[in-house]
């Protein structure tokens, strides 16, 4: 077992857990956080993205323990004081989800992006989102939406 | 995954003793390829050595012509590098290619290197550039180093600590990646190196990583895409796989050489 203690959504969070446990797994079985979403769990799809430190990382392919002392940020974490983070809102004024099952990993990559590029271009945002995989939407939405979160962003 | 002892270690010498002492055990760095790995139960190994914290797999650096990049430097530090991308855009350039953000967050050099997948893209740039790789026990000369697909000259228990880089004159890599996995169908680096022009192609060979000799002798005598014209690679030699068969990436390699050579000379 190893013992880890990671700060989740500004909680710290100590637990005894199996070594192999997968990051995804301890959010979601453990911290019944569900918003983070294991789709293919082979790290191609990024539903389950979050953030470690301050950068995207898919939470399927990192283990538990490996996180130890680490701050992570899950998209129940990402709403501050009850106002929706800009990417949130953009995702929702953009109408960028159909089933919604990639979301909550669509906001997080976008969250990111939007912090390492405050005004992206269109290459940025495709390049961006090579690691999220939506099956529903065609993507145009999705692009529209983190150009507007990077609007949004600016602006508040 | 099958069960395993994950042991984070506090220095390079802990991990190796640990590492010397149990030969199932697998030092674990960003994991991008082993934690897929054991997923998929392709391995068992008894521990896992987390080395991805040890200061001496750290730090980039540049000094008197070489470009050194610690084992346990992640991607996006290496693309994002105001070092690397002055010194050596075309290492910036090729790693910011790696896989997508989330992968490159949390992948390291040393990791894909010590790996030697076919299909990965650092070991052109290593093999291309002439570099060494340094170990907690040698230096080994790139040319030595890569050994087969999924093979190199590491011995058990041996770390990959730094990579040392000979700063070229120039140097450029074209890749055409599979659209859905971003691995290289067919990926050349050209680097203008002290010891001429080296060629370095991954993605195609049977064998993993290779030096396009041919190519060498052409292109030094006329760094151009038109150099290229009358060589082709040996189909033998190469992979075939759903991607593409032998031939297509015989064909896909002679187009990335040409582009990496005008991209370097500005000949088409």
């Amino acid at each position: 077992m190893a013992k880890i203690t990671i700060t989740v959504n500004g909680v710290k969070q100590s637990a005894d857990v199996e070594d192999r446990t997968l990051l995804a797994n301890f959010l979601r079985d453990t911290l019944k956080l569900t918003g983070t979403h294991v789709g293919c769990d082979t790290s191609q799809c990024g539903a389950c993205t979050i953030h470690v430190d301050g950068r995207a990382v898919k939470s399927c392919t990192m283990l538990a323990a490996q996180a130890d002392g680490a701050e992570v940020v899950t998209i129940e974490g990402l709403a501050k004081n009850g106002k929706l983070h800009p990417a949130q809102a953009a995702f929702t004024e953009c109408h960028a989800l159909q089933c919604g099952f990639c979301t909550p990993g669509m906001i997080m990559t976008t969250a990111a992006l939007i912090k390492e590029h405050p005004a992206p271009t269109d290459e940025q945002i495709v390049h961006g989102l090579e690691g999220n995989i939506c099956r529903c939407t065609g993507y145009l939405n999705i692009v529209k939406a983190v150009k507007h979160a990077a609007a949004l962003q600016k602006g508040k | 995954m099958y069960s395993f002892q994950y042991r984070k270690a506090k220095t390079l010498q802990e991990a190796a003793d640990w590492l010397a002492k149990d030969e199932d055990a697998k030092a674990l760095s960003g994991g991008m390829t082993l934690l897929p790995t054991l997923k998929a139960r392709l391995a068992q190994p008894s521990q896992l050595i987390d080395i991805a914290g040890l200061a001496e797999l750290a730090g980039i650096e540049n000094k008197n012509g070489v470009l050194t990049i610690g084992a346990a430097t992640r991607y996006y530090q290496i693309a994002n590098s105001p070092v690397v991308r002055e010194v050596l855009p075309a290492l910036a350039a090729l790693i910011s290619t790696v896989a997508d953000p989330q992968v490159r967050n949390r992948g390291t050099i040393g990791g894909s290197v010590a790996n030697n997948d076919p299909a990965a893209d650092s070991p052109a740039a290593v093999l291309a550039l002439n570099a060494t790789v340094i170990t907690n026990k040698r230096e080994i000369a790139a040319d030595d180093f890569f050994q087969g697909m999924f093979t190199t000259a590491l011995e058990p228990g041996e770390l990959v600590v730094k990579i040392a880089f000979p700063l070229p004159k120039a140097a450029a890599y074209a890749k055409f990646p599979h659209p859905a996995s971003g691995y290289a169908m067919a990926g050349v680096f050209i680097a203008q190196t002290a010891s001429g022009i080296r060629v370095a192609v991954t993605g195609a060979g049977a064998s993993g990583v290779f030096r396009w000799t041919e190519a060498e002798t052409a292109l030094s005598k006329n760094l151009s895409a038109a150099a290229l014209e009358k060589l082709a690679v040996s189909a033998d030699d190469l992979n075939e796989d759903i991607h593409g068969s032998r031939e297509y990436r015989a064909q896909l390699v002679k187009v990335m050489a040409g582009r990496a050579a005008a991209a370097i000379s500005g000949k088409k």
